[in-house]
């Protein structure tokens, strides 16, 4: 319970600096920690393949490439949005609403601790049985998917050189 | 209560030993380094300024190098974002420090009626936990790079970094084969399962099962820890300092010691999945069984030291190997290094998975018979 | 002791809206596709959420999709960015509005 709310906090405070902070390196970096809480709430809810997975692909790869960019490109001072006042109030009530929203549909479900889960809930050989079996063809177009996003990558990087 | 003592007083040790290491390693690379080039190394610092008659030269490396390094000023360039200036050497160090949670330096350790695993977190998915603590300590050389606001650093740390993630990929697919190999992804369990023998005489050691995993993991190991031949990112004729050229006391010495760590850990995950861990060959828990029938009872206690020792021998041994590369080989040209990763090495890890995984198929729990 | 999931799925309702906030309130386009991720992550947490509740891995292997998807996506998202950046020296969205000119 403490770990939860430890998380919560770490997390909110995180997820909010990469909003708003002027710096986008900092951004970035309170980005690894927002994910980084995340995997950690995965453990938390008895997912261990998906949190390791979870610091190994985006904590460890995806924020990389983001704060690669940002350096090559020199990108560290971005003004937050200047005017338009009455965009900025749009968005905050925007928000607040689809929090509030979010926040009622989560708590009218039953409330209370989950049963206790089987011994090897989550761990790799849970996930990879459902993964090859069921949802094998979802993983077979991943992963074409994937290659196209390679391709279309290099593609992109070749085209200006 | 007792469950959390025994945690913490594992988690201890594995620091310990994670430290203690580091500063062996320092004198073994002044002295195995003089060795190499035939000259004596450093032997002029002394204790008690010289009264005694004797020199140890323990002393240069383990008390006067670490004390140098930490009197000295901390300068932090003018310009640079002081936050992550300071942040930079703990992002290097933190997950380095991690790994060695989950790597076993013994079988258990019998007290009363207790069988305590000699390994600080038992993980079930501990092969993508190290997996993980890699990816993480590409943070420490990109922000160290960033925060310095210098040419030679920033370029540095992006080829450092770009060099990190690339070997992380042959190093992932060696792994692949090893847990296609084991059956799992729990260090414990993989040190385990080398202990049985095949046909009876020889230990069935990761290394006769993966030979060429063992090749990858280990030259990707040398290459995401940055040593030569593949330390361009620090290559000190070309980029002072690479991404740490800024950084002067201890934050050098943080640096400097997540460099030593990831030799040890290069050297530990080599032993565990390649090696045995902490097998020493025909020793059970109750005592030796040699293949000609020969049998000898050991208590259980000695059984458990001579497998910690073992452990640490071999990781000493790996250690070895890295330094004496280091000493000999030339250093790659950054478009080598990673053609050399992308082209020669992925394609080798690749196939090996594949032909890993038929042979897991056709033959059916190999390494179970 | 487990906290009850319906924590978690406020949690994640919470940090959700703070992506929304963040796409609605930057201009920076990098720092736009960080909010996408931070949305990203608060699904993902409400899929391992019920999945815990429900006792089915499925919510897990989906969790595994989303994010290679997510991977993928950002890889070809930065792309763009740099390819636009090539072009018009910015990443600020309100100058890169106009396709010509």
């Amino acid at each position: 319970m403490i770990l939860f709310w430890v998380l919560a906090v770490i997390a909110v405070a995180s997820a909010l600096t990469v909003i708003l902070h002027r710096n986008v390196v900092y951004c970035a970096l309170a980005l690894v920690v927002a994910l980084l809480q995340v995997a950690l709430m995965f453990a938390a809810l008895d997912a261990h393949l998906i949190a390791l997975l979870q610091v190994i692909v985006y904590a460890g790869a995806i924020v990389v490439l983001f704060l690669f960019v940002i350096m090559l490109l020199s990108l560290e001072r971005d003004a937050p949005h200047p005017g338009r006042f009455g965009a900025r109030a749009a968005s905050i009530a925007v928000t607040v609403a689809l929090a509030v929203e979010l926040g009622v549909a989560a708590l009218v479900s039953e409330p209370g601790a989950p049963a206790p889960p089987p011994a090897d809930f989550g761990s790799a050989r849970m996930v990879a049985e459902r993964l090859f079996t069921v949802h094998l063809l979802p993983f077979e177009l991943t992963s074409i998917l994937l290659l196209v996003a390679m391709v279309g990558a290099v593609v992109m990087a070749r085209r200006r050189a | 209560m007792v469950d959390l003592i025994i945690s913490v007083a594992l988690a201890l040790v594995a620091l310990v030993i994670c430290l203690q290491v580091t500063v062996l390693l320092l004198w073994i690379e002044r002295k195995g380094s003089a060795l190499i080039q035939d000259r004596v190394g450093a032997d002029r610092a002394n204790l008690f300024g010289g009264l005694l008659p004797f020199n140890l030269g323990i002393v240069n490396t383990l008390m006067a190098d670490p004390l140098k390094l930490l009197t000295k000023e901390d300068i932090v360039p003018a310009a640079a974002d002081r936050l992550l200036h300071w942040l930079a050497p703990w992002l290097a160090v933190f997950p380095l420090f991690l790994t060695f949670a989950v790597v076993p330096f013994g079988d258990v350790l019998v007290v009363g009626r207790r069988e305590i695993n000699l390994q600080a977190v038992e993980l079930s998915g501990g092969i993508l936990f190290v997996l993980a603590m890699v990816s993480l300590g590409v943070y420490g050389v990109i922000v160290g790079g960033w925060a310095s606001n210098s040419r030679y650093a920033f370029l540095g740390g992006v080829r450092g970094s770009a060099q990190m993630i690339s070997y992380e990929i042959a190093m992932g697919l060696a792994l692949v084969s090893v847990a296609l190999t084991y059956g799992t992804l729990d260090l414990q369990e993989i040190a385990r399962a080398q202990g049985r023998l095949m046909w009876g005489v020889v230990p069935a050691w990761g290394i006769f099962y993966q030979p060429i995993a063992f090749v990858l993991l280990f030259i990707a190991g040398i290459a995401e820890s940055k040593r030569a031949p593949f330390d361009l990112p620090e290559a000190e004729s070309e980029l002072v300092a690479g991404f740490q050229t800024e950084y002067s006391g201890s934050k050098m010495s943080m640096f400097m010691m997540s460099d030593f760590i990831e030799v040890a850990i290069v050297a530990a995950i080599t032993t565990t999945f390649f090696f045995g861990g902490w097998q020493v060959p025909y020793l059970y828990r109750d005592g030796f069984h040699l293949p000609g029938g020969l049998s000898v009872a050991v208590p259980s206690l000695v059984v458990t030291v001579l497998q910690i020792v073992s452990f640490f021998v071999k990781v000493f041994v790996f250690c070895w190997i890295q330094i004496l590369i280091r000493w000999s080989l030339p250093r790659l040209r950054y478009d080598q290094l990673m053609a050399f990763g992308w082209k020669k090495l992925l394609p080798v890890g690749l196939a090996n998975v594949t032909v890993s995984a038929l042979l897991v198929l056709l033959l059916d729990g190999w390494t179970r018979t | 002791m487990q906290a009850p999931v319906n924590h978690y799925l406020v949690l994640a309702a919470i940090l959700f809206a703070i992506g929304v906030f963040g796409v609605l309130l930057r201009r920076n386009v990098i720092v736009m596709l960080m909010s996408v991720e931070l949305m990203l992550n608060a699904v993902n947490v409400t899929f391992v959420a019920l999945a815990r509740k429900g006792l089915a891995v499925d919510g897990q292997v989906i969790v595994f999709f989303v994010m290679t998807v997510a991977a993928a996506e950002v890889a070809i998202g930065l792309a763009i960015i740099l390819a636009v950046f090539a072009q018009r020296r910015t990443v600020n969205a309100d100058e890169i509005g106009l396709l010509r000119w």
